[in-house]
């Protein structure tokens, strides 16, 4: 059923006030909110707000704005340590997704939102409909989506569970992405046994629109239409996965799986006629029905305006009969918007989400009442002053407990017990450092026809604007087991990296989204690893002039009581003037390889303490955010001079590593100079980066005058990577070794 | 030339087309939804482009292949119009009956999306004679349903009359019967393939192997 326009008076016959529903009764109504998820102050607090007992609508929409999900209700009091503002953030936190200007008038959109949960009980769907929330999320603010990526942690990968969330997961991402037609262009993947029963699912969109047509959800003009477009409503995503259905079902069909389903058809559908009717004035706000459906959308829209909103059930699009107004306000069914049309402006509307082949409803009108009512049926089913619901939501300052400090380890504390050719071998085999090809292949990341550097090509991926030489460079980054080891230095650290990686294009870069994904913030360890890594994160921000414009956080990532590592993952976003400037990881034949940054052997931590002598020890790489700051400018010079060939930043794995990714990329092997021990090869000392340019001796100097440490590392050329003391290993091999562990695990899948 | 491009819904590939079209023949294609009845006036190229028209759901292309536009398409064909169906629009070619046989799901049951490798096997028609025969050239592939199929007499005949324009070189990527990657109709005017050579027209973005398709087909209008 659509109406396009409501038949139905939204007062009651001659304008008499509508009779309401009974509110619950009380001892029913206690149990109920506890089932919610409501704890027993929070309940008073809206009886107090009400002033009497709730009806089931009411107490649906209370439990849902008040969960941690929809309030940050444990999160807040620390995500308000984050820098936020920079001369060209347009938006920051609080929309649907943030925008930074990017030059020529236009502006990017971003933002990275976690899928965690539902990827586990249902890999396909959970991780689709991740995709699919968080393209509603960018291109509800006007934005044509340009580019995906994702961050993904999973669990131990001998495990066949990991195998079977893995490509459920991989699967979903690409089904949804590829059909949509926006490129999955970068991301991430970690392995750790501690995401066994927990893995990550963190889908980024980016977008780009105008930067003078930016929409909101702020909803203004009494009287003005509210408009429902896209998919049915179904009985799907009610409530979440704690709720007992069955204490409410009034018959089996109510007990369905609380994972939605994902049409990536209607979503790309919803992109065009949603951008086909933002090109008109028709519409004054709009809002993605994302987490708690039509309560969320209905009650931000009208609380960010001042306004008031009726909403009538009976006009809502429904999948299926018998649907009640708890079930439709709390319904989770994917591909749906909410909108404030101008007055008028209907027929416009209608006629392209009619061309498109969406359903079109007005549900309901802006008051001014300040309060949300839901109708269904002639009958009041909730009325909730808005003002309240927001201003008087719990907020939590949870106590905090600091991770204990672990020991510097360094090259003198562990034996070299394999080699340095060997342990490189092994090294680029290892889950957390093979070739994520696997992957890839299943991502279109070519649709749209603007990706000049895809994954595997670059350190950040690069995405031109269509008509433009202007590109965006992007990245996800963390490294959970640096924050499991010092939350605030791994905070610290995934900002860096995520900058780093931007840098190592090309891009200057301009602004972050992050997604905080934590145990249970009732744990006092696990509150201050959040606190913690915050900390981190806000400095590396403030350093790097790097502000927070959106983000998304997800805790009581636990199985069985046992937390997931502290995963903050960084959204980066860079810009480049011109895309013909981007850089990437191929060396040219007899290039001079020159490493910037200081190393001084941090194994703590590494990969290689971890790989080769089984050790997951110490304390992280510390990031110098004045040295990370000087010498990223000093790189970014170097290649916007056009004097850089090929660049790679030196991360997991250490420097080897790093030559060892350069030398696959490019099929040129190279040969090495200066002497080192295990230390020198495979710390992960941080903010260095490895050049290949025309010539190093230039190079060298001119970071001296800079101020930049620098180390000439040797030649690019021939197929064999040369390791100082005789050691030699061919690239053909190197890369047979990093391609093969993928597929080897992930083979009858 | 004036080209035309039709969009259906869940059509994704077509700005990539409209892209590579307007590079090479300095003309923005007219850009035609499903439900027209008929071309432009003056059309000497219909394009099919990629995506998933309605979802994939039934079959790739099958219901897009019952749009209304199809009908002029097929008019179009029939007058000896060209007609280029990329990925999506090859699937609907085929369930139009523009050209013979299906596209089946690839052999490893996943949706693929890398570069690979074809061989000219036709360098005498509208659409490839910027081409050498026999020359090898790249194109990013992107599709879950790409191995294509047809009974033992179709493919006799198809190659037969040497109607297969394009065959996967090195590694068959998605299982294709003969490594088949793209079709001709009999008159040489209806050219089906799964790869997107409009993807590969700029050497800052997928790099240039797919020009000479869009230069040949420029230079059969140059006049026009």
């Amino acid at each position: 059923m659509t109406g396009t326009s409501l038949d139905k008076p939204l007062t009651g016959p001659e304008n008499r006030p509508m009779a309401s529903v009974p509110p619950l009764a009380p001892e029913r109504a206690r149990q109920l909110a506890a089932e919610f998820g409501l704890k027993p102050d929070e309940y008073a607090r809206a009886l107090g707000i009400l002033g009497r007992d709730p009806t089931l609508a009411e107490l649906g929409i209370f439990s849902v704005m008040w969960s941690e999900h929809c309030s940050y209700k444990s999160s807040r009091v620390w995500l308000k340590e984050l820098p936020t503002k920079a001369p060209w953030v347009l938006v920051g936190p609080g929309e649907n997704a943030g925008v930074i200007e990017i030059g020529e008038g236009l502006a990017a959109v971003f933002k990275m939102e976690s899928h965690n949960h539902p990827s586990f009980i249902e890999p396909y769907n959970g991780a689709a409909t991740g995709v699919g929330g968080i393209l509603r999320d960018v291109f509800t603010m006007g934005a044509r989506p340009i580019a995906n990526l994702n961050a993904l942690r999973f669990g131990d990968p001998k495990l066949p569970k990991t195998r079977q969330v893995m490509d459920g997961v991989v699967r979903g991402i690409g089904g949804y992405g590829n059909c949509v037609g926006v490129p999955t262009v970068g991301g991430e993947v970690n392995f750790h046994p501690a995401y066994n029963g927990n893995p990550l699912v963190n889908a980024m969109t980016v977008g780009i629109l105008k930067a003078d047509r930016i929409f909101t959800a702020a909803a203004t003009g009494l009287g003005n239409a509210v408009v429902y477009v896209g998919s049915k409503t179904g009985r799907d995503g009610i409530h979440g996965a704690t709720m007992s259905s069955a204490e409410f079902s009034e018959d089996s069909e109510e007990k369905r799986p609380t994972v939605q389903i994902g049409d990536p058809f209607a979503e790309k559908l919803l992109i065009e006629a949603c951008l086909e009717l933002m090109a008109t004035d028709a519409i004054v706000a709009i809002q993605d029905m994302g987490a708690a459906g039509l309560t969320s959308s209905g009650v931000e829209m009208a609380g960010k305006g001042g306004m008031g909103v009726e909403l009538d059930m009976d006009h809502v699009p429904q999948r299926e009969e018998g649907m009640s107004a708890y079930e439709m306000m709390l319904s989770e069914s994917q591909e749906r918007m909410l909108m404030v049309l101008k007055p008028g402006r209907e027929a416009l509307a209608e006629s392209i989400f009619r061309k498109w082949e969406l359903d079109f409803a007005v549900i309901g009108r802006l008051t001014d009442t300040g309060r949300i009512v839901i109708k269904h049926k002639g009958l009041v089913e909730a009325d909730i002053p808005l003002a309240p619901l927001e201003s008087e939501a719990p907020l939590y300052r949870r106590p905090t407990a600091e991770t204990p400090k672990l020991p510097v380890i360094v090259t003198k504390d562990v034996a070299d017990p394999v080699g340095l050719a060997a342990a490189l071998k092994t090294l680029v085999a290892s889950p957390d450092l093979c070739s994520r090809r696997w992957i890839w292949d299943q991502y279109d990341a070519q649709v749209g026809g603007q990706t000049a550097k895809r994954p595997g090509q670059a350190d950040a991926a690069v995405v031109r604007i269509e008509d433009h030489v202007r590109a965006l460079a992007m990245t996800t980054d963390c490294t959970p087991r640096y924050c499991q080891a010092d939350p605030e230095a791994g905070g610290k650290q995934a900002v860096a990296e995520a900058w780093r990686n931007l840098t190592a294009v090309g891009a200057l870069p301009r602004a972050i989204t992050d997604n905080m994904n934590f145990g249970n913030p009732e744990k006092p360890e696990i509150m201050g690893q959040f606190a913690s890594a915050v900390r981190g994160m806000a400095a590396a921000c403030t350093a790097l002039d790097f502000p927070v414009i959106s983000g998304n956080v997800s805790l009581y990532n636990e199985t069985e009581g046992k937390a997931i590592l502290p995963t903050p993952a960084i959204g980066g976003v860079g810009v480049l003037e011109d895309v013909a400037q981007a850089v990437g990881l191929a060396m040219p034949q007899g290039a001079d390889l020159v490493l910037i940054g200081e190393t001084a052997g941090w194994l703590g931590q590494s990969l290689w303490l971890r790989e080769i002598a089984g050790r997951e020890e110490g304390a992280p790489p510390p990031v110098d955010l004045a040295a990370e700051r000087r010498n990223g400018d000093f790189v970014r010079t170097e290649i916007l001079a056009g004097r850089v060939g090929a660049c790679h930043d030196c991360a997991d794995g250490g420097l080897l590593v790093t030559v060892a990714e350069m030398c696959m990329a490019s099929g040129v092997g190279a040969r090495l100079t200066p002497t080192g021990d295990h230390g020198f090869w495979f710390g992960e000392d941080q903010s260095r980066y490895v050049l290949a340019v025309t010539d190093g001796a230039a190079l060298l100097a001119a970071a001296k005058s800079a101020g930049v440490p620098a180390l000439a590392l040797g030649r690019s050329g021939g197929n064999t990577l040369e390791i100082p003391g005789g050691d030699a290993i061919s690239v053909d091999e190197l890369t047979a070794a990093n391609e093969a562990t993928l597929p080897e695990l992930m083979r009858g899948t | 030339m004036k080209a035309s491009i039709v969009v259906f819904p869940g059509t994704n590939r077509e700005r990539d087309m409209a892209i590579a079209l307007e590079r090479t023949t300095g003309r923005k294609p007219t850009m035609l939804w499903h439900r027209d009845a008929e071309l432009p006036a003056g059309t000497d190229l219909v394009v099919l482009p990629g995506g998933f028209s309605y979802g994939d759901y039934l079959r790739c292309g099958a219901m897009a292949a019952q749009s209304p536009i199809m009908a002029a398409v097929r008019a179009h064909a029939e007058r000896g119009g060209l007609v280029l169906g990329v990925c999506n629009g090859f699937q609907m070619l085929t369930e139009a009956g523009l050209l013979p046989g299906a596209l089946l799901q690839n052999a490893s049951l996943r949706f693929l999306a890398m570069n690979c490798t074809m061989r000219v096997e036709r360098a005498d028609t509208a659409f490839t004679h910027h081409f050498q025969r026999g020359q090898t050239f790249q194109a990013t592939m992107a599709h879950g349903d790409g191995n294509y199929f047809c009974d033992a007499e179709t493919l006799k005949r198809l190659e037969g009359e040497n109607l297969v324009a394009l065959r996967y070189e090195g590694e068959n990527p998605n299982g294709s019967l003969n490594a088949i990657a793209g079709i001709l109709s009999p008159n040489l005017r209806v050219l089906g393939l799964m790869p997107h050579p409009e993807n590969c027209v700029d050497p800052l973005v997928g790099g240039t192997d797919g020009l000479p398709m869009f230069t040949s087909l420029a230079e059969s209008f140059a006049a026009a």
